[in-house]
């Protein structure tokens, strides 16, 4: 099928494998928070209710929103004898969630009752925004540093090496503390909390933007410069490797020059790296999140720390979902980005075609 | 072997790693039972001749905090690293040294893991275990999801080895498979193997310290880590009140840990690696 389209045929087998991984990630997403205690249980528990009538009806509700009880087609809930509810089976429920889910229905925030769709759409431009280029402009920079320590050596490397390594075993969060007491409090340059000043409203004009901007700097860095650090130790090992091979040392006996060169290096060193960004994007996005938690910024950590502190188990598992949904998307596309980059990748596609 | 550790020893990095490595090691096993310091009762002292560090939230003094929460990450750490290198070597070897379809089935679980964060399956756990979630859970917790990592480098390394003369020799003389595996294959990947658990465990003291971060970490009487310890200090608003000892120390700890066993790993690699020898 499709063989004489391969690189449509790896997009496509590709895109089969991560829609597998996401059902996976369903159903983990649905059976992890229910291995320890029943979350309704723990919900209930922190509740106080005014009449036993009240409290069986809220857990009724709570139930029917997991999907944990039998529910008939006109949405009414299917009693026994005694009129107590019909539990549902464990894969009945599984599959109950999947369908919510693939429908694009989170559920129902046990808090503030607002979907928790909502909470999440309202979160999740702070959370593009404060990441995505923090770990774009991290990866580029710190590969850019790395190829230049590796090719340089000497006293650049032995500066910047020890450096990068130390950055990289700092913590993101603990970075973000660090810049918080210096910038935010001690010397008071930059505001420490908050994603813009709170006598604005959010829109798109001039004071929003510039008050946004301001206290975006902090966050920015504690991501940035950490992941740089990480990435360029990544990056310097490869570029070593690559400086010994063949087509390194040919190309200087030709005597091309040091800038050439040095792009021939850092474009076949990179791939290796970008399948690096694609494999640990996952960590580096788990990280940021708590940053966000540092500087209180209204993003998707904010609201998952909001949730926990609160067991508010419908905005967690929607939450942890996204999270690992935008990780696939991530993966997915940086799977692509190789294979339209990589000769090697497009050469033993094309070979398979045939 | 001596002519491997002496030629690490002639690494700087190394020589430094190592050192800060043993100081941690040997304050977090031995410190919390040699220093010991009755709680004085006042909220976020300033560091004093009395206590060094300061006091907490509760009056506790931060020193003793400091070596038992250093004491429980590196058990996290190691636990974690222990059990996620165990589970991914294994994998790794039967993976590249079978191959065919062997190899799909578990490349297949090792990739799916890859790409869920561990993040993620952390903070839902922990979310469902509001009492009992101890250290040796969360330890627990992190090895089983940080294995993937092993596998896939234990992978790369057992296939390439597959091919080789002397696992072919080995065969012909009716060696079993896993005779094979354990005195053939394991033994080049030793020094690899060491390698990556020293990862291992740098990510799992960093995870420990995350979950913690966000209110998921250990519970109960003694379980105080690093990360519980910046939690709690961010939580009572220590860096808004300018209560740097609440913040800095264990942030140095953590870092200087990690940072410790980063160096050692380089540098191994450095000696290890031909490639990278100037």
């Amino acid at each position: 099928m499709l063989k004489k389209y391969p690189t449509v045929r790896y997009v496509l087998q590709r895109a089969i494998w991560y829609f597998l991984t996401f059902l996976v990630a369903i159903a983990l997403n649905f059976f992890l928070p229910r291995l320890g205690s029943d979350p309704v249980d723990i919900m209930m528990a922190q509740s106080s209710f005014s009449s036993p009538e009240i409290r069986k009806q809220t857990e009724e509700n709570l139930r029917k929103s997991f999907g944990l009880i039998v529910i008939d087609k006109q949405g009414q809930i299917v009693r026994d004898e005694q009129g107590n509810a019909v539990r549902a089976s464990k894969l009945s429920q599984l599959f109950n969630y999947s369908k919510q889910v693939l429908k694009g229905d989170l559920g129902t925030s046990f808090k503030n009752k607002k979907p928790v769709k909502e909470i999440i759409l309202q979160a999740l431009p702070w959370t593009i925004a404060l990441q995505f280029p923090a770990i774009l402009f991290g990866w580029i920079c710190g590969n850019l540093l790395g190829a230049l320590a590796a090719y340089r050596r000497g006293v650049f490397d032995k500066a910047i090496f020890p450096l990068a390594l130390l950055m990289s075993s700092i913590p993101f969060f603990v970075f973000g503390m660090v810049l918080v007491y210096f910038f935010g409090i001690i010397w008071d340059i930059f505001p420490a909390v908050g994603a813009y000043s709170l006598q604005l409203t959010p829109g798109f004009y001039l004071d929003f933007l510039l008050s946004a901007a301001y206290h975006y700097v902090l966050p920015f860095f504690s991501i940035f410069l950490i992941l740089a650090g990480g990435q360029a130790i990544g990056m310097r090992s490869m570029g070593i490797y690559e400086l010994g091979t063949d087509y390194i040392k040919y190309a200087k006996w030709l005597g091309l020059k040091e800038s050439r060169v040095l792009i021939y290096l850092f474009r076949n060193a990179m791939l290796p790296q970008l399948t690096g960004l694609a494999l640990s994007i996952g960590a580096m996005v788990g990280g940021a999140l708590i940053t966000e938690m540092i500087f209180s910024y209204p993003g998707l950590g904010m609201a998952m720390l909001t949730a926990i502190q609160t067991n508010d188990y419908p905005v967690i598992q929607g939450v942890t979902l996204l999270i690992t949904t935008s990780v696939l998307l991530a993966n997915f596309t940086v799977d692509i980005l190789i294979a339209l980059l990589d000769p090697r990748v497009k050469a033993s596609l094309a070979m398979d075609a045939k | 072997m001596l002519k491997l550790l002496r030629n690490l020893i002639k690494e700087p990095m190394f020589v430094i790693g190592m050192s800060l490595f043993l100081i941690t090691m040997i304050a977090g096993l031995l410190g919390p039972s040699l220093y010991t310091a009755s709680p004085n009762g006042m909220s976020y002292a300033r560091p004093s001749a009395e206590y060094w560090l300061g006091t907490d939230n509760l009056g506790h003094d931060y020193v003793a905090l400091l070596l038992r929460g250093l004491q429980n990450s590196l058990y996290v750490g190691f636990m974690a690293g222990i059990i996620a290198t165990t589970i991914g070597t294994l994998v790794g070897l039967f993976a590249g040294f079978k191959g065919g379809l062997v190899d799909d089935i578990l490349t297949m679980f090792t990739n799916l893991f890859i790409v869920i964060p561990s993040f993620v399956v952390l903070v839902l756990v922990s979310a469902s275990w509001p009492e009992g979630r101890s250290l040796t859970l969360i330890a627990v917790l992190i090895g089983l999801t940080t294995w993937p990592w092993t596998a896939r480098s234990v992978r790369a390394q057992a296939a390439s080895l597959r091919g080789r003369d002397h696992i072919s020799l080995a065969r012909i003389n009716g060696a079993t498979n896993l005779q094979i595996i354990f005195k053939h294959i394991l033994p080049y990947l030793a020094s690899y193997v060491f390698m990556v658990f020293i990862m291992q465990v740098a990510s799992g003291i960093l995870s420990e310290s995350a979950i913690s971060m966000i209110g998921l970490g250990p519970i109960g009487e003694g379980s105080t880590s690093l990360g519980v310890i910046l939690n709690t200090a961010k939580n009572n608003s220590a860096i808004t009140y300018g209560y740097w000892w609440g913040i800095f120390p264990a942030a140095i700890v953590i870092t200087m840990i990690v940072f410790a066993l980063y160096l050692l790993n380089n540098s191994m690699e450095g000696v290890f690696n031909p490639r990278l020898r100037k």
